[in-house]
């Protein structure tokens, strides 16, 4: 069946079936593979995105049920292509990641939270990340790197919110598209646009 | 991990509803999908049709009513968790909600949903059947009011007929100045399933005295329970009687065992964790009753 969905503020069309999960149609329709295929029963975490701003495994929605919804995956956080997000920058900053796996979940589940609460505790930090498994880290720099974006954000005194949308005048940075591999799987921060990144 | 094939229909009324479950007896219903759809991941159901309720008009929201809250059953857990209503009226639900599975899964699962899959260890049907909450089945024939204890038969097992829907839940509103609300549970690690959950709301009056109790426990067996504690309703709680009537009414309960724990230690911890919440529900009265 034929579902429209609105991934990362752009219209996105894609013939499914019933069966297909959001998961799937994220990574092998839209190729926006930063959701990862993990546990795919709602167990881990690696496949949160947002559904209209609340963090969501995207392994148990199907793609049929989420048409309407505003969806968001790790790809729409960075302000442009080859940049990060203030969250995305502090996960690097404190080592919050090493396998990278888990990382994409925990940034919008990060996300969410930092969205709603401008200063959290750790214990709303451990709540928000609870969902998400990680078998590196021992989520102490995770959650070092959930204060220090919370920080980062209170100082910088910037209105919250999902970046801009790219309709219209998606802002092109020529130099993006060159880590692309040619076909296929594309580079995450291009991945959304619909030039596929490439100038 | 990829689900058997299946028809999904989004019926636009709730008659609609009831019709797509009558034309195919191997139809299940979707809300929330968050225990559902791992279940199809596994494959342990394969329903051929999927009746999506999600969006169908009036099935969710939360409503005062003259003596209950009532719930819709579409209801986002998420929503009842940052209610008002939910923390002023309905405490002890509130009280249990942070721990229904995690918040990616609160986001998306609802209140009747977990209530119509009937989880033995489920932490709403607690609460529903401790406060002898009225479940709303709406089947063809209009709406058919149940008792919670008659709603949870078994576990995954409910008395909602094959084309029945769970509409909505009405919890009993305790207007008693000074109640008070506790929650136990206890599991391999937080959002896991619980081996046993209790819980208790209690009402005293001026004079630290009992004068409403009820008490409910989770986990143990293949369905929540009320437990009898009658005997200290008019009391002054007093720590000792507590565990005594609650050892009583946990003994004789019936208790699984599998690998996580065996049926005496769920019985057992049962006891501990019943007095516990009695205990912790009588302090949140006092507390009520001395300051606001």
């Amino acid at each position: 069946m034929k579902v429209e969905l609105r991934v990362n503020q752009t219209l996105r069309v894609a013939d499914v079936e019933e069966r297909k999960t959001l998961l799937d149609t994220l990574r092998e329709d839209f190729k926006l593979t930063g959701a990862h295929a993990g546990c795919e029963h709602g167990v881990c975490g690696a496949c949160t995105v947002l559904v209209d701003g609340a963090p969501v495994r995207s392994c148990l929605m199907f793609a049929c049920q989420a048409d309407g919804y505003e969806i968001t995956t790790i790809e729409g956080l960075a302000p442009a292509p080859g940049e990060l997000s203030v969250i995305q920058d502090a996960f690097c900053e404190t080592h919050g990641m090493q396998c990278g796996f888990c990382t994409p979940g925990m940034i919008l589940s990060a996300h969410a939270l930092l969205e709603r609460e401008d200063s959290p505790t750790r214990e709303d930090i451990v709540e928000a990340i609870s969902g998400n498994i990680c078998r590196c880290t021992g989520y102490g720099q995770i959650i070092e790197a959930v204060e220090f974006a919370a920080d980062r954000l209170r100082k910088a005194n910037t209105p919250r919110g999902i970046p801009a949308p790219h309709i219209g005048a998606p802002r092109i940075d020529p130099e993006a598209g060159h880590d692309a591999p040619e076909e296929g799987i594309l580079e995450a921060a291009a991945a959304d646009m619909p030039h596929g990144g490439k100038p | 991990m990829k689900p058997a094939p299946f028809r999904y229909v989004r019926p636009a009324t709730l008659s609609e509803a009831c019709a797509a479950l009558a034309a195919d007896e191997d139809a299940r219903i979707i809300a929330g999908g968050q225990t559902l759809v791992p279940m199809l991941a596994m494959r342990l159901a394969r329903p051929t049709t999927l009746v999506d309720i999600s969006r169908l008009p009036g099935l969710s929201g939360i409503a005062r009513e003259e003596d209950a809250l009532v719930i819709g059953a579409t209801t986002r857990q998420v929503l009842a968790e940052r209610s008002a209503l939910v923390a002023s009226d309905l405490p002890l639900l509130a009280a249990a909600l942070p721990w229904v599975g995690h918040p990616p899964t609160r986001n998306r699962g609802t209140v009747g949903g977990s209530c119509a899959n009937a989880d033995p260890s489920a932490e709403i049907p607690l609460v529903a059947v401790t406060l002898e909450a009225e479940m709303v089945i709406e089947d063809e024939g209009g709406p058919m009011p149940m008792p919670a204890d008659d709603f949870f038969i078994g576990p995954m097992l409910t008395s909602v007929p094959p084309t029945g829907i769970l509409t909505a839940v009405r919890f009993p509103v305790w207007d008693d100045a000074r109640v008070g609300v506790a929650f136990h549970e206890i599991s391999a690690r937080k959002s896991d399933f619980a081996f046993v959950s209790a819980a208790a709301q209690v009402a005293i009056d001026e004079e630290g005295r009992c004068v409403k109790l009820a008490l409910g426990i989770g986990g143990v067996g293949d369905r929540p329970v009320k437990l009898d504690v009658s005997r200290l309703v008019g009391t002054q709680l007093d720590a000792a009687a507590v565990a005594d009537a609650v050892r009583e009414a946990t003994s004789v309960l019936e208790a699984t065992s599998d690998l996580h724990a065996s049926a005496d230690y769920r019985r057992r911890v049962a006891s501990v964790l019943g007095a516990r919440a009695v205990s912790d529900a009588l302090a949140d009265a006092q507390v009520k009753g001395s300051g606001r």
